[in-house]
């Protein structure tokens, strides 16, 4: 089985989000890079699917030289190989694009993505590349299954979930329940060194949308601390003060 | 030209969202001056159909195929691509719930339109310009999104904007979609739902816990609380992933991000990834035994206690508060 996983490069979810250029860019200034969460999972999964000569792990980016690193580590953790395309991803349409277009030459059978990137949080990429390559896709999967071609995959639904068989090739964003992320071993950590990665150029892809501003949201006032002895008081202001109940 | 809104349901019975959206729609259309027309997809009672007139659909089209009783990602993307497509519409509504979330850039994509996912204001127009505002880094921040060209497709985040009654007399029609085979290649095999529990993504009211409740055993009075409230339950991290609750309850920079009236949390230290997703929520309460503990910088209402103290006195409060 072939299959890729899309990774994305998020700030760590400690940074602390400012924004420059009169608020219309992301300030990246000190700010430590990760993999998103939720594509450790994928990566995870994709290398336990792989395990044992059942297939080829392929992991792509769409990002800048600096985004090496994370690039790496997926290797170290077990993709077998790696594609960036060099361009900065500045949007999900951008990078749905330039993945797609590194697909269709390739006939992947699972193509893997996070549920949502932490930064953006589109949930956008998934349902973008399915369309573009005119394959099934499931969003916010919790948990994966696959017997032969056939793929069980549950799908976060409001309330619940729902049980679904897909079919091969197909496009999977993985939240929590998929698989746990894997930690890199001092074995990967030495062979990511000298598996490939591979730097191809970007397709130009019409601009149809863009951030133009950014706001920090509107601090909130002191805290009104209650009397535990005091409960009621609670009740009253959350009815007449704050009026959600 | 037209605004098209895609009104989700779930049994039969529209969701709040879905209301959200018309109304949503409504007011978009209002502005650029264009009718709307709303989309179910599956089978729904008449009653619920008509009911859609009151928050300003001029026309409901309906789509009733064997085929599409349940929600099918790439079949329901395709209908409403094809149905906007047939009404001239070049705005296309929907909720941004988890089927939302799934279907919004397949429909984009096969509109050649630009994406607005997560709205949570109503969009500024300049001709063909448009622009929304969304959260981005898991509520950290709000941006300004500009959705150029000539289409788009505005996916509303739940419980931003209120479902407004707006009565229009509304005609229904049916419609006939083509479906091409590799649309419904997809089967459903299963929904599994808890029926009696409020949907934690559309809640009002959000009661959360976190390791200060120390044991899964203790979540009755969570529960207990979160009834007498009609709210759903949520929980920190550590807590579904020792599973003390489900996946799907964990809420967060790395799980759902809410935006309910009001959070109500116990028993959670407010580690920055936690409030992530929870900041953007109109009221927050916290109660926690640590007068030190960080959710209090970010809270409205707070009591230093011991969860296991309060809660009881708290249901008590409530229950009499709902009893007047
Ligand atoms: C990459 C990454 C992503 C993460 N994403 C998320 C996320 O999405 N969501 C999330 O929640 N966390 C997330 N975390 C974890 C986060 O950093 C915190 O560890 C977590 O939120 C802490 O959970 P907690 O508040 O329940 O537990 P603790 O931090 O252990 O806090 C328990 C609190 O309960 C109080 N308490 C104890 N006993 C009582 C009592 N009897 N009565 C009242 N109060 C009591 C304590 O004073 C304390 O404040 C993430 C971490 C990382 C590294
Ligand atoms: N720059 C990128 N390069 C490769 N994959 C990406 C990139 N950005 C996002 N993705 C993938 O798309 C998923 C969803 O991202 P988003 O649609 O932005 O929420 C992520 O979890 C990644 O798997």
């Amino acid at each position: 089985m072939k299959i890729l996983v899309c990774l994305s490069n998020v700030p760590d979810t400690t940074s602390k989000i400012t924004f420059t250029d009169n608020n219309t860019r992301f300030n990246n200034a000190g700010v430590q890079y990760i993999i998103n969460p939720y594509d450790e999972i994928a990566l995870a999964k994709a290398v336990e699917l792989a395990e044992g000569g059942k297939g080829t792990v392929t992991v792509i980016h769409v990002g800048e030289a600096d985004a090496e690193p994370t690039i790496r580590k997926a290797l170290a953790v077990g993709a077998d190989d790696a594609v960036r395309v060099n361009a900065f991803p500045r949007d999900a349409w951008f990078v749905a694009n330039q993945i797609a277009a590194f697909a269709k030459a390739q006939q992947f059978d699972l193509i893997l993505t996070g549920r949502e990137s932490i930064d953006y949080n589109g949930v956008q990429v998934q349902g973008f590349l399915g369309e573009l390559l005119a394959i099934p896709s499931v969003s916010i999967a919790k948990s994966l299954q696959i017997n032969g071609e056939e793929i069980t995959v549950e799908r976060e639904i409001e309330g619940g979930k729902e049980v679904l068989a897909v079919s091969l090739p197909v496009v999977i964003g993985t939240a929590e329940g998929v698989a746990e992320p894997k930690i890199p071993n001092m074995r990967g950590i030495m062979t990511a060194r000298t598996k490939p990665l591979q730097v191809i150029d970007a397709v130009e892809v019409p601009v149809l949308s863009k951030i133009v501003q950014y706001e920090t949201p509107p601090a909130r006032g002191a805290v009104k601390l209650i009397s535990k002895e005091d409960i009621a008081q609670l009740v009253n202001l959350l009815h007449t003060e704050a009026k959600v109940i | 030209m037209s605004v098209l809104v895609y009104i989700e349901h779930v049994d039969g019975a529209f969701k709040k969202s879905a209301l959200e959206a018309v109304s949503y729609a409504k007011e978009v259309g209002t502005l650029i001056n264009q009718p709307v027309y709303a989309l179910s997809i599956g089978e729904v009672a008449e009653s619920e159909l008509e009911n859609i007139g009151t928050y300003g659909a001029d026309k409901l089209i309906t789509v009733n195929n064997a085929e599409l009783k349940q929600f099918l990602n790439q079949a329901y993307a395709s209908v409403i691509a094809e149905v906007a497509t047939s009404v001239g519409a070049d705005t296309v509504v929907l909720s941004n719930s988890f089927s939302g979330k799934g279907i919004a850039p397949r429909i984009a994509a096969k509109l050649n339109a630009a994406l607005g996912d997560g709205a949570i204001s109503l969009p500024q127009m300049s001709g063909d310009s448009w622009t929304i505002q969304k959260t981005a880094f898991s509520n950290k921040a709000i941006a300004t999104e500009q959705l150029d060209g000539q289409k788009r497709v505005i996916a509303l985040t739940p419980n931003s904007m209120e479902a407004k009654e707006h009565p229009t007399s509304m005609t229904i029609e049916s419609y006939q979609p083509n479906l091409s085979p590799g649309d419904l290649s997809t089967v459903i095999k299963d929904i599994v739902r808890a029926t009696n529990k409020v949907s934690l993504p559309e809640a009002e009211i959000v009661v959360s816990a976190g390791r200060g409740m120390k044991g899964p055993e203790n979540w009755a009075m969570v529960e207990e609380l979160a009834n007498v409230l009609g709210a759903a339950t949520a929980c920190s991290k550590p807590v579904s992933d020792a599973g003390w609750r489900p996946h799907a309850e964990h809420v967060g920079q790395t799980g759902l991000a809410v935006t309910p009236k009001l959070y109500i949390a116990i028993g959670i230290s407010g580690a920055i990834q936690h409030l992530a997703g929870v900041s953007a929520s109109k009221t927050i309460v916290v109660i926690n035994k640590d007068p030190e503990a960080p959710f209090f910088k970010v809270a409205d209402y707070g009591i230093v206690g011991d969860a296991f103290e309060v809660l009881p006195q708290l249901i008590e409060a409530f229950k009499t508060y709902k009893n007047n």
